[in-house]
């Protein structure tokens, strides 16, 4: 410190010695990236829900996509995801838990708090993964057509959702999918639908009980249904592709936005969840070392507990957006 | 870390703790009272709140407000926002709050503006 400059002004408002936010650098800074963070949040959320406005008559109704539970074949809306908010609410709590023990000192209480925090985080980036898994796989298969909207299939007799694997048959077309190796090598083609819609034709014509379900939303808020014939004439006049399951091109549940702002949003908040969760690793260690113990304060702890809370936060957040509203 | 003085009141007063693990529970308890409310609307979506209230249901104005409860107690005190001083809290949170309500006000607005063009046959004034 002998070569600091001395004003003689550090005691005044202005010299310098003043702090008035009364926090450390550390913390500031970290809430002043928590702020930019939530802003890039916030646009993603708000480009959401712009495509949504555009799009208010035919959005997707998340009830009817997000309908699955693990080793559980009803389905069941909102309950896995309200699971998933409840774990990261608790290791939220673990986190905060952890850092009033860091303020007391208690090195094997931080420890033991932050170990239960890095399981939560884990288990919410694993529901996750899953989470994802069913959304790519689908379950009842659409037809999309020329003017790439949807057509879902719907059993007239009890108004439920029928899939293609239901009233279909595949039929050997010697179709295969092209791989480079077998010919040009600079063309690719993802994998086949299981049907061509001939043969969902087929498969209509020969079945008096299923309808085709529209993307259109109706007064009742529900979906529209169409006639027995219209439902022929739509599938057979703009049918163009069999859509299993949802990828960033096509999306069995709506429109392909869906798909792109669900893997987008959830995405960036996953890889939020997973450094998170990478960082927490490495301030569980440094608590085990000793580091804070020597340093006689639990100020980091404090700070990856503010980045948690805030993965924390903005989950609050994605959850309605995307599932309840 | 020169104090480590928390405030320990919610619901301005109306609910004291005794220590700070013991508010971080209440503040738990009170989460998931709200998350629950919200997953019990979110599957029966009671018909009587299907009514639209300034152009959007009220179903989904109760989710909206109960998500701002939820984030206001995470802030404030899993973030430990109460315990900071004024200054930095205003810092944080009026300029995330004014930035963000901007954002959408002006992609929701135009969003509406789309979805109308679309609907009149991609016309928006006929002269």
């Amino acid at each position: 410190m002998d070569n600091t400059i001395n004003t003689g002004t550090e005691g005044k408002a202005w010299g310098g010695g003043n702090q008035p936010l009364k926090s450390s650098y550390g913390k500031m800074m970290m809430w002043f990236f928590i702020v930019s963070d939530a802003l890039t949040f916030s646009g993603f959320l708000a480009a959401y829900g712009f495509s949504r406005f555009k799009f208010i008559d035919s959005w997707p109704i998340a009830d009817e996509v997000f309908t699955h539970i693990p080793f559980y074949h009803e389905p069941a809306p909102m309950i896995y995801v309200a699971f998933m908010t409840f774990v990261l609410i608790m290791s939220s709590v673990t986190m905060v838990l952890a850092v009033d023990a860091g303020h007391e000192m208690k090195k094997a209480k931080v420890t033991f708090y932050m170990l239960l925090t890095i399981i939560g985080g884990l288990i919410f980036v694993g529901s996750q993964a899953w989470e994802w898994g069913t959304f790519i796989k689908g379950d009842y298969g659409a037809v999309q057509t020329k003017g790439g909207n949807i057509l879902q299939f719907v059993n007239a007799d009890d108004g439920h959702r029928i899939a293609l694997r239901d009233f279909v048959v595949a039929e050997e077309d010697g179709r295969v999918a092209h791989e480079s190796k077998n010919g040009l090598w600079f063309l690719s083609e993802g994998t086949q639908p299981s049907y061509t819609v001939e043969e969902v034709i087929k498969g209509l014509e020969s079945h008096e009980n299923v309808i085709v379900r529209t993307q259109i939303i109706n007064n009742e808020g529900g979906k529209t249904l169409l006639s027995r014939e219209e439902s022929l004439k739509q599938i057979k006049d703009n049918g163009k592709i069999v859509v299993e399951g949802a990828n960033l091109h096509v999306n069995e549940y709506g429109t392909p936005l869906f798909a792109d702002f669900f893997f987008f949003i959830t995405g960036f908040h996953g890889f939020h969840v997973f450094s998170g969760v990478v960082i927490n690793i490495i301030i569980f260690f440094n608590v085990i070392l000793g580091t804070y113990e020597r340093r006689k304060n639990y100020e980091m702890v404090e700070k990856v507990g503010l980045y948690w809370h805030f993965v924390d936060l903005v989950w609050v957040f994605v959850f309605t957006f995307f599932y309840l509203v | 870390m020169a104090d480590h003085a928390h405030k320990l009141q919610i619901l301005r007063g109306l609910i004291k703790f005794k220590s700070n693990t013991q508010k971080i529970w209440g503040v738990l308890i009170l989460l998931s009272i709200v998350t629950t409310v919200e997953v019990i609307l979110g599957i029966y979506k009671p018909k009587a709140l299907m009514a639209s209230f300034l152009s959007m249901k009220i179903l989904n104005w109760i989710f909206i407000i109960l998500t701002l409860v939820k984030a206001y107690y995470i802030t404030w005190d899993f973030m430990h926002m109460r315990d900071e001083t004024k200054s930095l809290r205003r810092m944080v949170v009026w300029t995330a709050v004014f930035l963000v309500c901007y954002l959408i006000f002006i992609l929701l607005q135009e969003g509406g503006y789309v979805f109308d063009v679309y609907e009149s046959g991609f016309i928006k004034r006929d002269f």
